[in-house]
C-alpha cells in the first residue's frame, strides 16, 4: 500500500515518486487552468452577454504554441518516467537470489539455502533480485511499497525484478494479472528484517509460518490458500473432489470410518483429525485415499485459525 | 411524426417500401434506418453491459463475499468488458451517428453500397448473438476478461470459443462499416465541397474509418489463432506447447489500442460540432483539429506496447513505446485548446449539448492526463493492472465516448425524431449522470494509487473506504442514465415537433427537414466557393 509514512522502502522510491510528482503536478495544473478557462468563457461570452460572436478563423502562432510547449512538457515527462525506470532493468551482481514460484494461486519463494517459505522475508540494504518461475498461467509479483512490479510468465527465461529494501517492515505483495478464479486471495506479505536478524532466520530450518499478522479469520484463509485446500473443496457449495466448506461448522455430517456410517458434528476436534488423518472418517459419498495428512506441515495454531474461517462460511 | 417541412411527403421513419412493419427495417438500406437499428441494438446491449458493472459495484461494497461468488464476479467483469467494448463503444458513434448523418453531412443521398452497410449490422447481430450463446449455454460464461489473455485463455474451462468467434464476426461488422465509410467520403461528396470544406466530424469518421479497416484484421487473426490453439493445440501462444504468451498480448493490443481511436475520434467530432454551433461561431483551428486527427490516427498504431511495460518486452522497445505515447498525446491537447479557443468571443446558447460537450472536455482531460501517468515507464510500472488504468479508460471510453456520445444523441436528436426533447430534464439527467460518473470513477484513482490490483473480487480493508463511495456512486450515474434515456424514449413519441434548424447550425444535416425525406435530398445540394461547415455570420 502506499503510504506517505513509508518513504524509502527500497531504492526505487524516490526515482518513481519523483516521476509522479512532476506528472502529476503538470496534469494537474492544466486540469485547473483549462477548465475555469472554459467555465470562464461560458460565463462570459453567455448569449446574453453576448449577443454576436466575434468570428475568429485560428490564429497560427497560438497553434504553434500549443504544439510546442506540451511537446517540451511531455519529453519532461517522459525523462522522469525513463530515469526513474532506467535502474531497475539491471541487478547488481552482488544481489541475493531469491526463486519466486507463481501457481494459482499462490507464490513460493525459495532461497539459496533451500529454504521454502510462503512469505518473503528479506534483509534490509542487500540487493535482492527475484527470479521469477510462473507454472501455470501468468502471475503479476506486485510490492507497491516498493515500487516494482514484473509479470511472471510461464516458459519465459531469466525474467527477473530487483530492488533493495531500505525500511525494516511488513508490506503487502500481491498477484497484479489477473489469473483465474481465487485471483483476489493471491497475496502475501514481505518482512524486512535487520541483516543479522535474517541471518538467523534464514539458517533456522524450523520456521516456515506464515506471518500471523491479520485476524485469525484472515489467516486461517490465507493458510488454506497457500497449502491449496481450495482446489479439491470448494467455497461455494459445489462437490469438487472432496467435499465442500460451505455450511459445514456444527452441522452433523455422515461418515464412514472404517466399514461403518456413523453420525459426526462438526467441531474444532473433527476438524483437526479430518486434517491429521483425514482418512478415518470420509463423508459418505466421497472416496478414501485421496487426501494425504497434513501433519507436519500445518500446526495446532494453524488449524486453530482455520476454524475460525471455516466458522464464517455459513 | 411529420413536422410541418415534410408533411407532404413521406420522411425516412414513416415511408413503406417493400416489406411492412419490423421486417421494413431489419431489411431497410437506408442508412438513417440502419443508423437507428444500431442504437437500438447498442443501447440494449450497454443496458446489460450496466446491469453486470452494477452489479459489480455491488459486490465491491463490501470486502469478503457481498452478492455473488468469485466466480460469477470474474465472469461478470469478463462480459461486462467484451460487450461494453465489442458491442458498445467501438461501434458506438460511427455506426449510429456516422450511418445517421456522415451522407447527409456531405451530401449524399445514401452510402455508397447501402447492402454491404445492412450485410453490417445483420454481422453485428450475428456477432451478439454468438457472444450471448457463449453466456447461456454449455459450461458457462468465459472468465479470461475481455483481453482473453494466453495461456489462461486457454486452461479455462468456460466456454471462451463461442464468444472468441462472436468477436471475430463483430470485427467484420467493423471492417466492412470502416470501407463503406471511407469509399463514401470518397466518391459522394457533393459538388463544392471539397476535403478542406468537410464537417469536422465526417473528418473523424475518416480517421476511424482507415483504422477500422486497417487494425481490425490483426485482431480478427488472433482470435482465429486462439481458437485453433483451444481446438487443435497448434501451439502459437501456450508455453507448454512452445508458444510464447507475450506474442498474443502483442497482437492483441496492435489492434485493441487502435480501437481506442476508434472510439475516441467519433467523439472529438461530435464535439467538434457541438462547440462552434453553441458558440455560434467559426471552429478555431479547422485545419490543425483535421492535422491532429489524422496524427492520432497514424500514430495510434505506433504505441501498442505501453499496455506491456511489464509483459516482459525488451528495455529499448519500453523506451520507444514510452516516447511516441506521450507524442501521440499531443495532437489530443491541441484539439482541447482549440475547442476551448472557439468558445473565446462566442455566443453560447448554453442548451443539453454544450452541458454533455463541456463536461466532456472536463472528463476527457481527467482521462488523457491520467494517461500521461500511465505513459511514463517508473509510474506506469506502479499503477499498472491496477484501479488507476480501470478509472483511466473509463474516463476515457466512458468519460470520453460516452459523454460525447450522449451528447451527440441531444445535438442531433431534433433531427433524427423530428421532436424535442424536454429539455429540463434533459439537464437535470446530465447533471445526475455527471455527479454520479465522478463519484464511481475518481475513487479509482485513489485506490490504484494506494496500490489495489484491478479485477479484484474481494480486498483488504485498506481499500474498503475508497470502493463504498465507487458503489455509491454507480446508483448515483445509473439514476441518472435512467432520467435521460426516459426523457429521450418519451419525447421521440410526444415531444414537441422540432424546428428544422433548432440549434441554428451551419451543416448540411440541418438543410433537410425533420425527420429527414427518405433520399435525404431531392437535388443535391452545390457547396457555394465562400460557404462552409462552420461559416457563421
Amino acid at each position: 500500500m502506499y503510504s506517505p509514512e513509508v518513504t524509502q522502502a527500497s531504492n526505487f522510491v524516490q526515482g518513481v515518486d519523483t516521476a509522479f510528482l512532476v506528472i502529476l503536478g503538470i496534469s494537474f495544473f492544466f486540469l485547473i487552468v483549462l477548465t475555469v478557462v472554459m467555465i470562464y468563457f461560458i460565463y462570459k461570452y453567455n448569449r446574453k452577454r453576448n449577443p454576436v460572436a466575434t468570428q475568429i478563423h485560428g490564429n497560427t502562432t497560438l497553434e504553434i504554441i500549443w504544439t510546442v510547449v506540451p511537446f517540451l512538457l511531455t519529453m519532461v515527462m517522459f525523462y522522469y518516467g525513463w530515469a526513474g525506470w532506467k535502474p531497475m532493468q539491471k541487478a547488481p551482481k552482488d544481489s541475493m537470489e531469491i526463486t519466486v514460484y507463481g501457481r494459482m494461486w499462490n507464490f513460493s519463494f525459495e532461497y539459496e539455502n533451500g529454504k521454502r517459505t510462503d512469505t518473503l522475508f528479506l534483509p534490509k540494504d542487500q540487493p535482492i533480485k527475484l527470479n521469477l518461475v510462473a507454472m501455470d498461467v501468468l502471475h503479476s509479483l506486485y510490492i507497491p511499497a516498493f515500487r516494482v512490479k514484473q509479470d511472471m510468465v510461464p516458459g519465459m527465461e531469466n525474467n527477473f525484478m530487483w530492488f533493495e529494501p531500505q525500511r525494516e517492515g511488513i508490506f503487502e505483495l500481491y498477484c497484479a494479472e489477473y489469473c483465474g478464479l481465487q485471483h483476489s486471495y493471491m497475496y502475501t506479505y514481505v518482512k524486512v528484517m535487520e541483516e543479522n536478524e535474517f541471518t538467523d532466520w534464514l539458517v533456522d530450518t524450523t520456521q516456515v509460518a506464515a506471518l500471523d499478522i491479520e485476524s485469525p479469520t484472515a489467516t486461517g484463509k490465507r493458510i488454506m490458500q497457500n497449502i491449496g485446500c481450495f482446489a479439491c473443496h470448494s467455497l461455494d457449495g459445489s462437490k469438487l473432489v472432496g467435499p465442500s466448506f460451505k455450511g459445514i461448522w456444527g452441522e452433523e455430517h455422515t461418515v464412514v470410518t472404517g466399514k461403518e456410517t456413523r453420525q459426526v458434528l462438526v467441531d474444532e476436534e473433527y476438524i483437526k483429525s479430518s486434517i491429521y488423518d483425514p482418512n478415518e472418517d470420509v463423508v459418505e459419498g466421497f472416496s478414501k485415499g485421496l487426501m494425504l495428512s497434513y501433519r507436519g506441515q500445518l500446526s495446532d495454531d494453524d488449524i486453530t485459525n482455520i476454524v475460525e474461517y471455516l466458522k464464517t462460511l455459513k | 411524426m411529420q413536422t410541418a417541412h415534410s408533411a407532404n411527403e413521406a420522411n425516412y421513419l414513416t415511408y413503406k417500401g417493400k416489406y411492412k412493419g419490423l421486417l421494413g427495417w431489419i431489411f431497410s438500406t437506408d442508412h438513417k434506418r440502419i443508423g437507428l437499428l444500431y442504437l437500438y441494438s447498442i443501447l440494449t446491449m450497454f443496458s446489460v453491459g450496466v446491469l453486470l458493472g452494477l452489479a459489480m459495484k455491488f459486490e465491491l461494497l463490501a470486502p469478503g463475499k457481498t452478492i455473488m461468488e468469485a466466480q460469477t464476479y470474474n465472469s461478470a467483469f469478463t462480459v461486462h468488458g467484451v460487450i461494453m467494448i465489442f458491442m458498445v463503444v467501438i461501434p458506438g458513434l460511427p455506426a449510429v451517428f456516422g450511418n445517421i448523418m456522415l451522407p447527409i453531412m456531405i451530401g449524399a443521398k445514401d452510402v455508397a453500397f447501402p447492402k454491404l452497410n445492412l450485410l453490417s449490422w445483420w454481422l453485428y447481430v450475428l456477432g451478439v448473438i454468438l457472444v450471448l450463446a457463449a453466456l447461456m449455454f454449455g459450461s458457462g460464461a468465459p472468465d479470461t476478461g475481455w483481453t482473453f489473455y494466453a495461456p489462461y485463455s486457454f486452461k479455462s474451462g468456460t466456454n471462451l470459443l463461442p464468444a472468441v468467434f462472436g468477436a471475430f464476426v463483430l470485427g467484420f461488422s467493423s471492417i466492412l462499416t470502416g470501407l463503406n465509410f471511407l469509399v463514401t467520403i470518397h466518391r459522394l461528396r457533393c459538388p463544392g465541397m471539397k476535403w478542406t470544406k468537410m464537417p469536422l466530424f465526417v473528418w473523424t469518421l475518416y480517421g476511424t474509418a482507415w483504422i477500422q479497416l486497417l487494425a481490425t484484421p490483426v485482431v480478427g487473426i488472433t482470435l482465429v489463432l486462439v481458437a485453433l490453439e483451444r481446438m487443435f493445440g497448434i501451439g502459437v501462444f501456450d508455453p507448454a506447447l512452445g508458444g510464447d504468451p507475450v506474442l498474443y498480448q502483442h497482437l492483441f493490443w496492435i489492434y485493441s489500442h487502435p480501437a481506442v481511436y476508434v472510439m475516441i475520434l467519433p467523439a472529438m467530432g461530435a464535439i467538434s460540432e457541438i462547440i462552434p454551433t453553441f458558440s455560434q461561431k467559426q471552429i478555431f483551428g479547422y485545419k490543425a483539429i483535421i492535422a491532429s486527427t489524422m496524427a492520432i490516427a497514424f500514430v495510434g498504431y505506433l504505441v501498442w506496447g505501453h499496455h506491456m511495460f511489464t509483459a516482459g518486452m525488451s528495455g529499448t522497445a519500453q523506451y520507444y513505446f514510452s516516447l511516441l505515447t506521450f507524442i501521440v498525446a499531443i495532437p489530443s491537447a491541441i484539439k482541447v485548446f482549440n475547442w476551448i479557443s472557439t468558445m473565446y468571443k462566442g455566443s453560447i446558447n448554453v442548451q443539453t449539448p454544450l452541458y454533455w460537450a463541456a463536461s466532456f472536455v472536463f472528463v476527457f482531460l481527467i482521462g488523457g492526463l491520467s494517461g500521461l501517468v500511465l505513459g511514463a515507464l517508473a509510474t506506469d510500472i506502479y499503477v499498472h493492472d491496477t484501479a488507476f488504468v480501470v478509472a483511466h479508460f473509463h474516463y476515457i471510453v466512458f468519460g470520453g465516448t460516452g459523454f460525447a456520445f450522449f451528447a451527440a444523441a441531444h445535438y442531433w436528436f431534433p433531427k433524427i425524431y423530428g421532436r424535442m426533447y424536454d429539455k429540463g430534464w434533459a439537464n437535470t439527467g446530465w447533471l445526475v449522470f455527471f455527479i454520479g460518473f465522478l463519484a464511481l470513477y475518481t475513487p479509482m484513482f485513489y485506490l490504484g494509487m494506494m496500490g489495489m490490483p484491478r479485477r479484484y473480487y474481494d480486498y483488504l480493508d485498506e481499500f474498503h473506504s475508497g470502493n463504498i463511495l465507487s458503489t455509491f456512486g454507480s446508483w448515483i450515474m445509473v439514476t441518472g442514465l435512467v432520467i435521460i434515456v426516459v426523457n429521450l424514449v418519451r419525447s421521440a413519441r410526444k415531444g414537441e415537433p422540432a424546428e428544422m434548424n433548432p440549434w441554428h447550425s451551419k451543416t448540411l444535416e440541418w438543410t433537410v427537414s425533420s425527420p429527414p425525406p427518405v433520399e435525404n435530398f431531392d437535388e443535391l445540394p452545390v457547396i457555394a466557393e465562400d460557404d462552409g461547415p462552420y461559416n457563421y455570420k
